[in-house]
Parts: C-alpha cells; sequence; structure tokens
C-alpha cells in the first residue's frame, strides 16, 4: 500500500514525456515567463514565476531522467520531494495559476508551462493535495453531474420556465438533432439569458438541436483539478448521451475550458477519437452568419470592449469569429490593448474560480483587468465565457466600476432580425 | 606530461562526451520518452506551426519587450559575441580546418574578434549579474546555471589570453577549459542550444492544429 506522497511521485513520474523532456532541458531560468503572469505582475512576488510552479515536475524529472540527477540521488545528495514540498505547491499551483498559458507564448525557449502545470496537477491530485472547493465540485460533478450540485430536475426546470416567461420550448431529448448543446451550470441557474438566446437563434436559423437532461454540463472538475481519470469519467458521459442522441455535432456553450476540453483535450483524455465534431458557440453563431442563417438588426450603440476568454482564445484558437459577430452589431467595439491570444485572463481559470481560498488573491491579480479597462472608458464588457463573465463581474463590483458584462450570444440573439 | 594529456586522450574523451552525449540526449527527447497521438481534429497544421514558433521564439513579444529589455540585449550580445568568436576567430578556424573540416574559411580580423568578446563578455557578465540580483531569477536559478556560466566565462577568459599565442601554457589552458565545458555540456542546462528547437516546435505545433498564430 503506497503513501500519498509516493502516489504523487509516481504519477509525477508517469507524466514526463517527451515534451516534458525537452521543455525541462532547454529552460535556461530566465525568468521571463513571470513578466507574462498576472499573478507575478500584480503581486511582483516570484514564488508566483510561471516555471518556478513546475518545480515539484522538474524535481522528478531531474531525479528520474537524468544522468546528474540519478547519480545525486543514488548518492544522497539531492533532497527527494517531501509532503511539504507538495503542500506549498499546492497553493502556488491552484490559487496562483489560471493556467491561462500567457507565459507559454513569451518563453524564448518555447515552453509550454500551461501543459507543465497541467502535469503538476496530475501529482498534486494523486497525493491528496487539493483545495477543498476543487474537491468538492468534483465529487458533486460525478454524483449529481454538475460542480454545483445541479442535477436534471434543475434543467428541466430551467427549460420549463424559459417556456413561462418567453414561450420558448428548449428541446430536451431530441433524437437525431443535428446538435447537442451543452450547458455550464451558470447558464441554468445564474445567466439563463443564454439558454434564452440561443432558443431564438437556432429557432431563426432553422437549425435542429437539443439538451440532455441525463447529462447537460459542460465544466469538467477532473481537468480544472488535474485528474485524468474524473476528467475520463466526466467525458464517458457526454459521449454516452451524445451516442444515444445520435449527434453529429457537440456545441460547447460559452464555458472556457469546456471548450479546449471537448474540442481538443477530450480525445487524448479518452485515448481514442470522439463520435462527434465539437464546435464553440462562437464558431457556431459566425459559421450561421457566414451562410446567411443569422440575419440581424439595429444595433448596440454602446461603447463596448471584448474579454477574450484564454481558454477559447489563446488555447482554443476561437479569435477572430466573436470579432466578426461583434462587428456585425456593434459599431463601438473597441479592442483591449493587449488582446486575442496575448489577452490578460480574468483570474479565474483553472479552477480558480472554484477555489474560495484563492478569493482575496484572484481580486487583486485583477487589478490587470482593471487598468485595461480604465484606458478604455467603455460602458460595457462582453465575452463569451461564463465563467470569466462571474469573475470580470466580481472583480468590477470589487473595484466598484459601473460596468456591464454581457455574453456575446444574448447581444446577438437581442439584434435578430 | 599535461600538454600531452590535454592535447591527446583527455581531448579525445571529451570529443566522445561532447557529441555521443548530445546526440544521446536528443535522441532520448525525439526517439524513445512515450510520445503520445493527438486525437483530436487539427483546425491548422502543425507542422507550419512548429516552423513559425521557431523562427518566433527570436524576437521578444511586444507586449513583454520593455519589461524583459536587459535579458534580450545582454542575451544576444553573449550569444552573437560567442557564436562570432568561436566559429570565426582565426585560431579556432586554423584548428577547425586541422581537425574537422580540411579546409580553412573566412576569419574576422584582430579588431573583429576585441569587438565580439568585448560583447560576449558584457553579455554574459550582465546575464549572470541579473541572474543574481533580480529576485525572479535568483529564485528559479539552480547551481547547473551559475556553474554553466563559470565554465563558459573561465573559456572565453583563458581564450583571450592564448589570443597571441605567447606561450604554450595559455593555449594548453585555454584547451583545458574548452574541454571540460565540451563534458560538462550534454548533461547541463548548456543543452538548450539544441533543446530550443524541440521545444519549440511542439508548443509550435500544439497551438499551430489548434490554429492559435504562434
Amino acid at each position: 500500500m503506497s503513501t500519498p506522497l509516493e502516489r504523487g511521485v509516481d504519477m509525477l513520474k508517469s507524466q514526463v514525456d517527451t515534451r516534458v523532456e525537452s521543455y525541462f532541458s532547454s529552460c535556461t531560468h530566465c525568468g521571463v515567463c513571470a513578466e507574462a503572469c498576472l499573478f507575478y505582475t500584480e503581486t511582483h512576488d516570484p514564488r508566483y514565476t510561471p516555471i518556478y510552479k513546475t518545480e515539484p515536475l522538474r524535481k522528478v524529472w531531474q531525479q528520474n531522467f537524468t544522468l546528474w540527477g540519478k547519480l545525486s540521488s543514488s548518492l544522497g545528495l539531492s533532497k527527494p520531494i517531501t509532503e511539504n514540498d507538495l503542500s506549498d505547491w499546492e497553493t502556488l499551483v491552484y490559487d496562483g495559476c489560471s493556467m491561462c498559458s500567457r507565459c507559454t507564448m513569451v518563453c524564448p525557449v518555447g515552453i509550454d508551462i500551461a501543459y507543465l502545470i497541467r502535469k503538476v496537477k496530475e501529482g498534486m491530485a494523486a497525493a491528496g493535495f487539493v483545495p477543498e472547493g476543487l474537491q468538492g465540485a468534483s465529487q458533486r460533478a460525478l454524483e449529481f453531474g454538475s460542480p454545483m450540485g445541479l442535477t436534471s430536475k434543475g434543467l428541466l426546470a430551467a427549460v420549463e420556465k424559459q417556456k413561462k416567461e418567453h414561450g420558448l420550448d428548449i428541446p430536451v431529448d431530441v433524437e437525431g438533432a443535428e446538435y447537442l448543446c451543452m450547458l455550464s451550470s451558470n447558464e441554468v441557474v445564474l445567466y439563463t439569458e443564454f439558454l434564452t438566446a440561443i432558443s431564438k437563434i437556432f429557432s431563426a436559423a432553422g437549425i435542429t438541436w437539443t439538451v440532455s437532461s441525463k447529462y447537460f454540463e459542460a465544466t469538467n472538475t477532473g481537468v480544472q483539478m488535474g485528474n485524468s481519470v474524473i476528467a475520463a469519467q466526466l467525458l464517458e458521459r457526454l459521449v454516452e448521451v451524445a451516442t444515444e442522441l445520435k449527434i453529429k455535432t457537440v456545441i460547447s456553450p460559452e464555458c472556457g475550458h469546456a471548450y479546449t476540453t471537448f474540442r481538443w483535450d477530450g480525445a487524448n483524455i479518452l485515448g481514442r477519437e470522439l463520435p462527434f465534431n465539437v464546435v464553440h458557440i462562437m464558431e457556431l453563431l459566425d459559421q450561421l452568419r457566414e451562410e446567411g442563417k443569422l440575419k440581424t438588426t439595429g444595433s448596440f450603440d454602446e461603447r463596448l470592449t471584448y474579454h477574450d476568454p484564454c481558454n477559447i482564445s489563446r488555447r482554443g484558437g476561437v479569435l477572430e469569429q466573436p470579432r466578426n459577430l461583434l462587428n456585425q452589431v456593434a459599431p463601438n467595439f473597441v479592442e483591449m490593448n493587449e488582446n486575442m491570444e496575448m489577452n490578460w485572463c480574468c483570474g479565474g481559470g483553472g479552477g480558480v474560480s472554484s477555489n474560495e481560498r484563492a478569493e482575496p488573491l484572484r481580486l487583486k491579480v485583477f487589478n490587470v483587468k482593471k487598468r485595461q479597462l480604465d484606458e478604455l472608458d467603455v460602458t460595457t464588457m462582453v465575452t463569451s465565457c461564463s465563467n470569466c463573465r462571474l469573475m470580470l463581474e466580481e472583480g468590477l463590483e470589487e473595484n466598484e466600476m459601473d460596468m456591464e458584462v454581457i455574453g456575446i450570444t444574448e447581444l446577438i440573439a437581442d439584434h435578430l432580425a | 606530461m599535461f600538454e600531452q594529456f590535454v592535447d591527446g586522450i583527455f581531448w579525445d574523451i571529451a570529443l566522445i562526451v561532447f557529441f555521443v552525449g548530445i546526440a544521446w540526449r536528443l535522441i532520448t527527447v525525439l526517439l524513445l520518452r512515450n510520445k503520445r497521438i493527438d486525437y483530436s481534429e487539427p483546425r491548422n497544421s502543425g507542422f507550419s506551426g512548429a516552423i513559425m514558433a521557431n523562427v518566433r521564439g527570436f524576437y521578444p513579444r511586444k507586449e513583454v519587450s520593455s519589461r524583459i529589455r536587459l535579458q534580450v540585449i545582454a542575451g544576444y550580445m553573449f550569444h552573437l559575441g560567442l557564436f562570432v568568436l568561436l566559429f570565426f576567430a582565426a585560431p579556432h578556424v586554423k584548428f577547425i580546418a586541422q581537425h574537422i573540416t580540411g579546409f580553412s574559411y573566412i576569419t574576422i580580423p584582430y579588431w573583429g574578434f576585441i569587438v565580439a568578446s568585448q560583447f560576449a563578455f558584457a553579455g554574459l557578465i550582465l546575464l549572470w549579474v541579473h541572474r543574481v540580483l533580480n529576485p525572479v531569477t535568483r529564485l528559479i536559478s539552480k547551481r547547473s546555471d551559475h556553474i554553466a556560466t563559470i565554465l563558459v566565462f573561465v573559456v572565453m577568459l583563458t581564450g583571450c589570453m592564448a589570443l597571441g599565442e605567447a606561450s604554450s601554457e595559455l593555449r594548453v589552458l585555454h584547451r583545458f577549459s574548452v574541454e571540460l565545458l565540451m563534458i560538462y555540456f550534454p548533461f547541463s542546462a548548456l543543452m538548450h542550444a539544441f533543446m530550443f528547437i524541440p521545444s519549440r516546435a511542439f508548443t509550435g505545433a500544439f497551438l499551430g492544429r489548434r490554429g492559435v498564430k504562434v
């Protein structure tokens, strides 16, 4: 029976692959990554230097996969990883990193630091060093189907509410529909206008779609905490319902990490190709616009800006689509000074938003977004991720900034022709 | 005795360790370590992303350039200065012609050597001072970073001392320090001289597949 520490170290060893080897072998410890990280630039604490957060994995690699490391370990010259190390690094990787991967973009030797952090999290999770908030969210996701504990009854209640309040029929469990739309719990309980918006848009565009009462949750807490086993279990549920309903394309809603999980990482976590295509709602809306199926009228004349969700833009490659949509309805759309693949994170990605302990730090690092917004003099901010939206709203409130945050989908729905 | 050792057996050992070590490290990274197939449907070409990332990595992004000016300028001064010295200093060209290529090529004049060495020394010292004084680099630097800096510094210093070829002892001292560096090279942070290529390529391919501009 191995100890939690041994399980953590074994997991870290198993994470060493060809990319990890080349990344650690090429790192010159130049510190450039720190200058791209909001947790460092807003705190000036060198411990938040991105590459420093990968230290447990680097140590395991160095001691077990390099000549000098093996030699010094066998001679007792290097210190093995301890539980205290993992305990210290828990706050660095879960509280002080939103896995936004801005550091990856500036590394002179091209190290994908977010990739390494994801692997560090696998080791932390195996050793049991995961914040309570994330552990709880994962347990609820496995037990009830969503990290908020929302069940299918909650979804059906939201569907019923849409019918009563807006006269909209949300299709549920429709076999053979073209699209299966996944939802984050945020969109079912907090930003219900998303459901209203997609219902109006899809009806106008004449496409067939459905939600699943069996499994609707887009959020994957396994990915956020760094546990591939849980991540795979949650993904299998999606594959199961999509297969049952004979779905060709799954829509990732306004949720950043759900998109990268479904579109890019999911197949690799499961170790096989997914039996359906995945599109982000921004991609689908832009495609409908190009096909002439999404026509708008009028304009939103307020001065507004767009916040790029890291997982959708920098990690997901959905960069032009939201801008195409905004340019159709928002003549006073202005860009932040650093945008698209070099945007600044909202501070709550990578599971930070589910980690109550990290809240003071998260609100502190929001300063970078505040500075960006102060330069623009906008009244409205739009985004395409409900988690970002929540984090932005909290940040604005904390800083007493009078600004509205809305999702692009609802903005488009409000201007349907 | 020492001169014979340095010019003979130790040179052979250093040469073998250097080339075999580098080859082994590269083979390990590129062929041996577990590689995973990417099952996701690519949006764009990973290959072009890998190429682009290797080119893009040579100049800093404008979003951080003002914050990393010292590292960039000092880094280029050191690397370019060292490159010129290594491949175009007259004694090196003569050595390469005699032991490796069999033919000679263009060399830099004496003043060129002085300029290149000033650049290399200034760059290396600036980078090391930054490493020691900056809280971030001080925290993340490893012992091997300092050893590598000292070894390179000693190699350059003994090289300058031996330039006039006034004494055989100085030449032997330079060659000995080079041999130590060659033995240390494959197992140290100096491997970044080769490893940055696959490192940039992996990340470039990863982002390129996703349609992210590298």
